[in-house]
């Protein structure tokens, strides 16, 4: 199985804004935390590795590291 | 401080050929006289190998150290005379529990599984352990030469001999050796005197050891906290010794003063915070340290070996250090003998540094993650630690993401040019490479165990239907056949549940106790070939 990369979410406006409301009045360190819980549940959701380094590669690209 | 061990005195005498001005070559000189180094001196010796060991103290290891000993090297120290011992003197434990602040977040059983001779860990006190090895050397009269306060001050390769200057309360000696086994620690100057690279990642993080000596009623297991409330933001471990000795790890962190943390007004203050105001106990020794994981690229420089913290030194998250040391040893000792008696090629001894040089790899790499998961470098990697262990009580998947420090296994020679590959299937965890599993048995209606059968000369291990011949001679290297059923009995069924054992399965199996090859059949060719390629003959 590879990174899907298409679009997946039903609907991707509802979905966006969840993700931005649960970081809401939060401090910096507050949306660490709670960004990096989310990574680890996800990542063990999708629990394939080689889909997770795909993901993991663009995501470092993308921010020039 | 309190003692509760008297550290022996060992007598210092003046070796005959430095009193009488006369150069003498040995077949094998050790440097060091610590856990690797005497270890080295057993197998070499049990191997009918004459040693002498030189190590620039009288005494044995100062402090507790090493503490946690796993089941592959009390196996090792079973099969050289001296593991009962250590495992009736140590504390046997296999659960390890992990907190956070006060609750348990993940609990891992190191030997669920039955039926095994040695327990998964003991911890017992590192001058017990050394005391046990120097007596168990004595059984050994002449072939093991002891020489105490002798310091090697130089040493240099020759073509097929070593030269190397010792000094002596009597002044600077010259002897001469076939081989020389380093195993003079992580700051040997065996390593430096032959200039060799020793590059690796330095941890700023320091950390206090201290044994204290109480009665309590914590049970006999590994008890790690990450921030507990005694010691907040940082990690302290907790494991029990013999003689109500308990050994304590506290996390310092990068700024401490290691002077100053020593001090007993600064360490009791720490330990009353945990072990309550009430608790009575007594220092018996503090120590801080910080660590690095490095590894030689080669563990062989001419007739030159390095084994334990002298060839690798990882962190101490997870027993790795002397652990693994040891099985360094059980790997050199029947290869240097078959080199030595002409019966394989040098090229043997370069599969000693292929071999554990890949399991110091795999030693370094966990090692280093654990320590990366205890001591987060970064704030990045912090949030994801701190992640991890709050998701963790909830949560199970991320139980097994909880990391501190993975304990030592052995490592499969997964990869090793002496091994054989598999022609057919097997089920089960052995492999060629992997050291051998024991087993219950029963021989000459005495119950035993399977690996007290096999080692130190090659064996073959067959199942069902006895083959017409009960030993080999492989070109010069003999070899024993052992039939299970015949030989000694499978008295609860776990060998040939272990090693997958059908009518005519047949194992070889090294002088280490590690698979070289197997089969669906006793087939004497392949049985040959196999040996010759485990031996670097073919």
């Amino acid at each position: 199985m590879a990174l899907n990369t298409k679009p997946n979410i039903a609907d991707p406006d509802r979905f966006y804004q969840s993700l931005i409301d649960c970081h809401r009045d939060l401090s910096e360190d507050q949306s660490q935390r709670v960004n990096s819980k989310l990574i680890l549940l996800l990542s063990n959701h999708i629990g394939d590795e080689a889909v997770l380094k795909e993901a993991m590669a663009i995501a470092c690209a993308e921010s020039g590291a | 401080m309190l003692q509760t061990y008297e550290y022996p005195e060992f007598p210092y005498t003046q070796s005959d050929e430095q009193k009488n001005g006369v150069v003498k070559r040995h077949p094998a000189i050790i440097i060091g006289a610590g856990p690797i180094g005497l270890t080295t001196a057993l197998d070499f010796a049990q191997q009918g190998i004459p040693v002498v060991v030189l190590d620039d103290n009288n005494t044995v290891s100062v402090g507790s150290r090493a503490v946690c000993y796993a089941k592959r090297p009390l196996e090792i120290w079973d099969r050289l005379g001296c593991g009962q011992r250590m495992i009736d003197k140590g504390v046997i434990w296999k659960i390890g529990k992990v907190f956070r602040q006060d609750d348990l977040v993940y609990q891992f059983d190191l030997l669920p599984e039955e039926d095994h001779k040695i327990p998964a860990f003991i911890n017992l006190q590192q001058y017990y352990l050394e005391e046990y090895m120097i007596e168990r050397c004595k059984d050994f009269g002449d072939r093991v030469d002891l020489r105490w306060k002798s310091k090697v001050i130089s040493l240099r390769n020759e073509a097929d001999h070593v030269v190397l200057q010792v000094e002596t309360p009597d002044g600077v000696y010259q002897v001469e050796a076939d081989y020389v086994v380093s195993c003079d620690g992580a700051n040997s100057d065996t390593r430096k005197m032959l200039g060799l690279d020793f590059e690796g990642q330095f941890f700023q993080d320091r950390f206090l050891i201290a044994d204290v000596v109480m009665k309590a009623d914590f049970p006999a297991e590994r008890w790690f906290w990450f921030d507990p409330p005694f010691h907040p933001n940082q990690s302290v471990l907790l494991h029990m010794q013999s003689d109500n000795v308990w050994r304590i790890d506290f996390q310092l962190g990068w700024d401490s003063d290691p002077e100053e943390e020593k001090k007993p007004e600064k360490v009791i203050p720490r330990l009353k915070a945990m072990l309550g105001e009430d608790t009575e106990f007594e220092l018996e020794w503090v120590s801080v340290y910080q660590f690095a994981c490095r590894q030689l690229n080669d563990f062989r420089c001419g007739r030159v070996f390095f084994a334990g913290d002298a060839a690798h030194q990882v962190s101490p998250f997870g027993a790795r250090g002397a652990n693994t040391g040891v099985q360094d040893i059980d790997n050199l000792a029947w290869k240097l003998k078959l080199v030595r008696d002409g019966k394989a090629p040098e090229a043997l001894l370069d599969s000693y540094s292929e071999e554990r040089v890949f399991a110091a790899a795999d030693n370094l790499k966990h090692s280093t993650q654990s320590t990366d998961f205890i001591t987060p470098k970064s704030k990045c990697s912090t949030f994801f630690r701190d992640a991890v262990l709050a998701l963790a009580k909830e949560h199970e998947f991320a139980r097994p993401l909880v990391n501190s420090g993975r304990l030592s296994m052995p490592t499969p020679y997964e990869k090793s040019s002496l091994n054989t590959p598999d022609e057919e299937a097997f089920a089960g965890k052995m492999q060629p490479g992997t050291n051998c599993a024991d087993a219950p048995i029963r021989k000459d209606n005495q119950e035993g165990w399977f690996l007290n059968q096999i080692g130190e000369r090659f064996s073959v291990v067959t199942f069902g239907d006895a083959p017409a011949i009960d030993t080999l001679d492989i070109d010069g290297i003999p070899c024993d056949i052992l039939v299970v059923g015949k030989d000694f009995e499978d008295s609860k069924g776990r060998l040939t549940e272990r090693y997958d054992g059908k009518n005519g399965t047949t194992y070889l199996i090294r002088p280490d106790q590690h698979v070289a090859a197997r089969w669906r059949s006793f087939d004497k060719d392949k049985i040959a070939t196999a040996l010759n390629r485990a031996t670097c003959r073919l």
